[in-house]
């Protein structure tokens, strides 16, 4: 029998981890000598208040649904993935050969094949490491943290030194064209009448991320390979004498994490910067992981945890504007997420365990 | 190439593998006792932070060590609760420490110093200075072998000499003491050191102390000994680099000396061999950057000899009832 009922599991404990983070983090501020209910008035003002604001959030948010479900694919099968930072550089790397080299008349053509083209870049990225780990035994942390720091030079070597690169000092590509500028929320709403920001980087991109979150969810709980990767993540050795090969789960589910990873740059590349910059990945790979872990590896889960990472990164822009509250206020909620969802969880979940125990017994 | 510059690069091939190779044997407590530590680089920052801003605020650099190094305890101690009492993912716990220490860092710094992160340069008292060995002018003057010992062997500060100390005696510590044997078992086989009624949890506390101990001396020496005052981000993945010369010395401390100045060494002579041709081939900078990441790889692919982490390793102990 569960101690536990499933909500409980599913949103009572998440939701009070996340309460002691937003607490930490209010002392945090207040330690700074900042009032932190001002800080939260200012962050929700800057990500809600307006369709600026609401535009960079979701825009944020597209960018972590990504790599959020990257992490959590690779996760369902028990593998880590902290490489989502170097995946997501190649498949921005990817897709900047593919609309540098090939003149598309129309984004709409242009906009499948770049999906295509980045996410088999992040996903070849994402193989190495794969076959190193189902084939040879190495550890799939430690080479995949090795991979983004040799992502990141391939692409500094890239833009600084390659065809690729725009004239002058600044490490970035040359612009894309104007052909494949993808829709943005502005351009989508106008027609409906509906007044957006023009100048927000959300864009069509964020239909592409929530369609993944669908696919998600049919792959993992309705085909066999999704069957086959969970009972890979929950039980090798069960797996194993289910049939399934170990060397090939291990390897495809790393590539779809990869991929998705890999995609984010068709928003961040394709959809705003409209070049590859140096570092656009903002990090955006490691905040999936706490991403991941918030939604519970769950697509809509990951949806909710999207939103909540996105206000906290365009609020925490607006913090540092009007507070002086450093943005990198940010990267600590993301640190305590991680660590109380992640590596403390059992600090939550005991207490709670025994409270519910302590209700049944009273109830029988 | 000329003399001189060799000896120059071998003199900043040592303090730059001075912080790799305390971050390294950090790495090598924790991880023989079967406690994965992704978090050194947080831990380093933490503790260059802290010392620098105590440093600069007391004027006393011995202050400044101190307090770094209980910046890294104290995330070492969270790792431990996380990993060990919690039986937390070691490997998330990790994670959210180099996270954690990435944002304080720049929050505090900011909220003391006004300076976007940075803490007040570090002058005099403020910063370790360097040892001259004796004779070292007279000896100087000693065509070839003089330099050897005026610049490379004597000449840099205190921490440098601690680093190289820390590996004979980190040799001792884990292969010919009673500690070293429990501390390595413990790493292979938690459940036979339960059953000889020896603690499990106290064993991996006192690696993962150990860990915050070295890693405090790294980050110090980074914004005390090798820079003058902290900036933001400024251990710039040097963490990672001491996780990837763990691996390449398949955790064991005299290779990890190999490791560190291998890659000390790289660094050290990055500036002298960038864009210059080799063998028909130019080098680029970021190759050399990449190139201890690529080694790393190269050794966990099993293809120069296999490296196997403590089998232990990653998993929290749960004592049978």
């Amino acid at each position: 029998m569960d101690t536990m009922p499933k909500w409980a599991d599913i949103v009572l404990i998440p939701l009070i981890n996340l309460l002691i983070a937003f607490f930490l983090s209010g002392l945090v501020i207040w330690a700074i000598g900042k009032d932190p209910f001002e800080a939260i008035r200012t962050m929700v003002a800057g990500a809600f208040g307006s369709t600026d604001g609401v535009g960079y959030t979701l825009y944020y948010t597209t960018n972590f649904i990504f790599t959020g479900l990257a992490v959590a694919v690779a996760s369902r099968a028990a593998l880590f993935n902290i490489g989502g930072e170097g995946q997501v550089m190649l498949g921005g790397l990817g897709l900047t050969l593919l609309l540098l080299t090939v003149d598309f008349p129309h984004w709409a053509i242009a906009l499948p094949v770049a999906v295509i083209t980045s996410a088999a870049f992040g996903a070849g990225w994402a193989f190495v490491p794969a076959y190193l780990a189902a084939k040879r035994g190495s550890h799939i942390v430690v080479t995949t943290i090795m991979f983004n720091f040799i992502a990141f030079s391939l692409l500094g070597y890239m833009l600084v030194s390659s065809w690729i690169k725009k004239p002058g000092g600044v490490p970035e590509s040359l612009d894309f064209a104007e052909t494949v500028h993808l829709p943005n929320f502005h351009d989508i709403l106008a027609p409906l009448g509906i007044e957006f920001s023009k100048h927000a980087p959300a864009n069509i991109s964020f239909f592409i991320a929530v369609a993944c979150c669908v696919l998600f969810f049919v792959v993992m709980w309705h085909t066999q390979l999704g069957t086959a990767i969970r009972q890979f993540g929950k039980s090798e050795g069960a797996a194993i004498y289910a049939g399934v090969s170990p060397v090939k789960i291990t390897i495809i589910a790393m590539m779809i994490s990869g991929g998705l990873a890999g995609l984010m740059a068709v928003n961040a590349t394709m959809g705003e910067a409209e070049r590859l910059i140096l570092g656009f990945s903002e990090g955006a790979g490691f905040i999936g992981i706490a991403v991941a872990l918030m939604g519970r590896n769950h697509p809509f889960g990951i949806f909710l945890a999207a939103v909540l990472f996105g206000f906290l990164y365009q609020g925490g822009s607006e913090l540092s504007l009007w507070m002086g509250i450093p943005r990198e206020l940010v990267i600590v909620i993301q640190a305590l997420v991680i660590l109380l969802t992640g590596a403390l969880d059992n600090m939550v979940r005991m207490p709670v365990e025994r409270l519910f125990l302590h209700f049944r017994k009273g109830a029988n | 190439m000329d003399y001189g510059l060799i000896i120059q690069i071998l003199d900043s091939t040592l303090r730059l593998a001075t912080p790799l190779l305390l971050a390294c044997l950090a790495g090598m407590f924790s991880e023989r006792a079967g406690v994965f530590d992704i978090g050194l680089e947080g831990k380093m920052l933490a503790a260059a932070f802290l010392s620098a801003a105590v440093a600069a605020a007391t004027g006393s650099v011995w202050l400044g060590l101190l307090a770094g190094i209980a910046a890294s305890l104290a995330l070492a101690l969270l790792h431990g609760v996380a990993s060990i009492t919690f039986r937390g993912d070691q490997l998330i716990s990790g994670v959210a420490i180099n996270f954690l220490a990435a944002g304080l860092t720049v929050i505090v710094g900011q909220a003391w110093f006004s300076l976007g992160g940075r803490t007040p340069p570090l002058s005099g008292e403020g910063r370790f200075s360097e040892i001259e060995w004796p004779l070292a002018g007279i000896i100087n003057d000693i065509p070839v072998a003089g330099p050897i010992y005026a610049d490379i062997i004597s000449g840099h500060t205190i921490l440098v000499y601690v680093a190289l100390l820390a590996v004979p005696l980190s040799w001792f510590v884990l292969f010919r003491t009673r500690y070293g044997l429990r501390l390595r078992a413990v790493g292979e086989n938690p459940g036979a050191v339960d059953t000889a009624g020896i603690s499990v949890t106290r064993l991996r506390y006192g690696a993962v102390l150990i860990c915050g101990l070295l890693c405090g001396l790294a980050g110090a020496y980074l914004a005390t000994g090798l820079a003058a005052g902290f900036v933001k981000e400024m251990t710039a993945g040097r963490g990672f680099i001491a996780l990837a010369a763990l691996i390449f010395a398949k955790w064991r401390p005299w290779h990890a000396l190999g490791a560190c100045l291998l890659f000390g060494f790289l660094d050290a002579s990055a500036p002298f061999l960038e864009n210059k041709d080799v063998l028909g081939v130019t080098i680029v900078p970021q190759f050399i950057q990449a190139l201890p990441y690529m080694l790393t790889v190269f050794i966990l692919a099993g293809f120069i000899g296999r490296a196997d982490p403590p089998r232990a390793g990653g998993a929290a102990y749960v004592k049978e009832r």
